[in-house]
């Protein structure tokens, strides 16, 4: 019952943290919805597609990801995780895919950047392989924040 | 792990699935505030139908294990649960009316592409821009985060 003993002042962290969170899982579905249908299609869908999926990874994917890391690493000094010789295996998975995440974030948003540029000034003929590189990467997010937000919520030992 | 543990994990990514839900929608809305033409409008709300899984899939699963949750660890009749329990009734509601302003749009585009009618249309654009609609979604987005407030302060628990 830790959510009953819970501090009041640990709360607005954490509800940073979880909103982040929530933000940034919906806009890398969102993304990630936008590529997957610019995947196989014609001009000028796919440009139009790949441009909705590379503005929303810019404006929301990213903002969101600060979001949620500045939060959670309030919530983590405030619980007392970052004093601790060996922490728990959720916090850990938490901080992996928060970094490895933001990572592949950035470097999928900057290839969708590149690869929408391309399809719009070639009218669909270059840039795809970007856009489906880009792809990969934010499924492979995507899983990873789902098993991570399992794993915070569930905190199993 | 505990039965407590499995159903707070489930309730928390339903939760999750029910805000990328509402990112989804709102990428849709921004992205269709200044369409026109009736094929860009029905392409662009292909995107919305994986929000209308995930807001089907959060709007349940919040309910099932959340009162499963209340049942199993809290009080059901506490004041909090029954501010989230109004609040998810009327979201519900709200949802409702906000899905049938956007249907009658995305709609109405696939029925002027019905008539083969695929040229700017003013109509279909005030459509989009509903005053009414944009009212209802900033509503959807409020009542969220004030379930959010309530599930992480848990006031009077």
């Amino acid at each position: 019952m830790l959510a009953v003993i819970r501090p009041d002042d640990w709360n607005f962290p954490l509800l940073l943290h979880v909103l982040g969170a929530s933000v940034l899982l919906g806009a890398l579905i969102a993304a990630l919805t936008a590529q997957l249908l610019a995947w196989k299609r014609e001009s000028p869908d796919v440009i139009s597609f790949a441009r909705l999926s590379f503005r929303t990874l810019l404006f929301l994917a990213i903002p969101a990801w600060f979001l949620m890391r500045i939060g959670g690493e309030w919530i983590a000094v405030r619980e007392g995780w970052d004093d601790v010789p060996e922490e728990p295996a959720w916090i850990g998975i938490g901080y992996l895919t928060a970094e490895a995440g933001g990572i592949l974030i950035l470097i999928g948003t900057i290839l969708a950047g590149i690869g929408a540029r391309n399809l719009g000034r070639s009218n669909g003929e270059r840039g795809g392989t970007l856009v489906r590189v880009a792809t990969v990467l934010i499924v492979l997010v995507v899983i990873a924040y789902v098993v991570t937000t399992w794993a915070m919520s569930a905190k199993p030992d | 792990m505990e039965l407590y543990d499995w159903l707070l994990a489930l309730h928390v990514l339903a939760a999750f699935s029910w805000v990328a839900a509402l990112v989804v929608y709102t990428v849709v809305i921004v992205a269709g505030w200044g369409l026109t033409v009736p094929s860009d409008v029905v392409r662009m709300f292909r995107v919305s139908r994986v929000g209308d899984a995930l807001i089907a899939v959060g709007m349940l699963g919040t309910i099932v294990f959340g009162i499963w949750l209340a049942l199993d660890e809290y009080e059901i009749w506490d004041g909090w649960i029954i501010a989230a329990l109004v609040l998810w009734l009327v979201a519900g509601g709200v949802g409702g009316q906000e899905g049938k302003v956007y249907n009658g749009a995305r709609d109405r585009a696939r029925a002027l592409l019905d008539e083969g009618q695929d040229s700017p249309s003013p109509e279909l654009n005030a459509m989009l821009r509903s005053q009414r609609g944009l009212v209802l979604h900033t509503l959807m987005i409020l009542l969220v985060l004030a379930i959010l407030v309530i599930m992480i302060y848990k006031p009077g628990a």
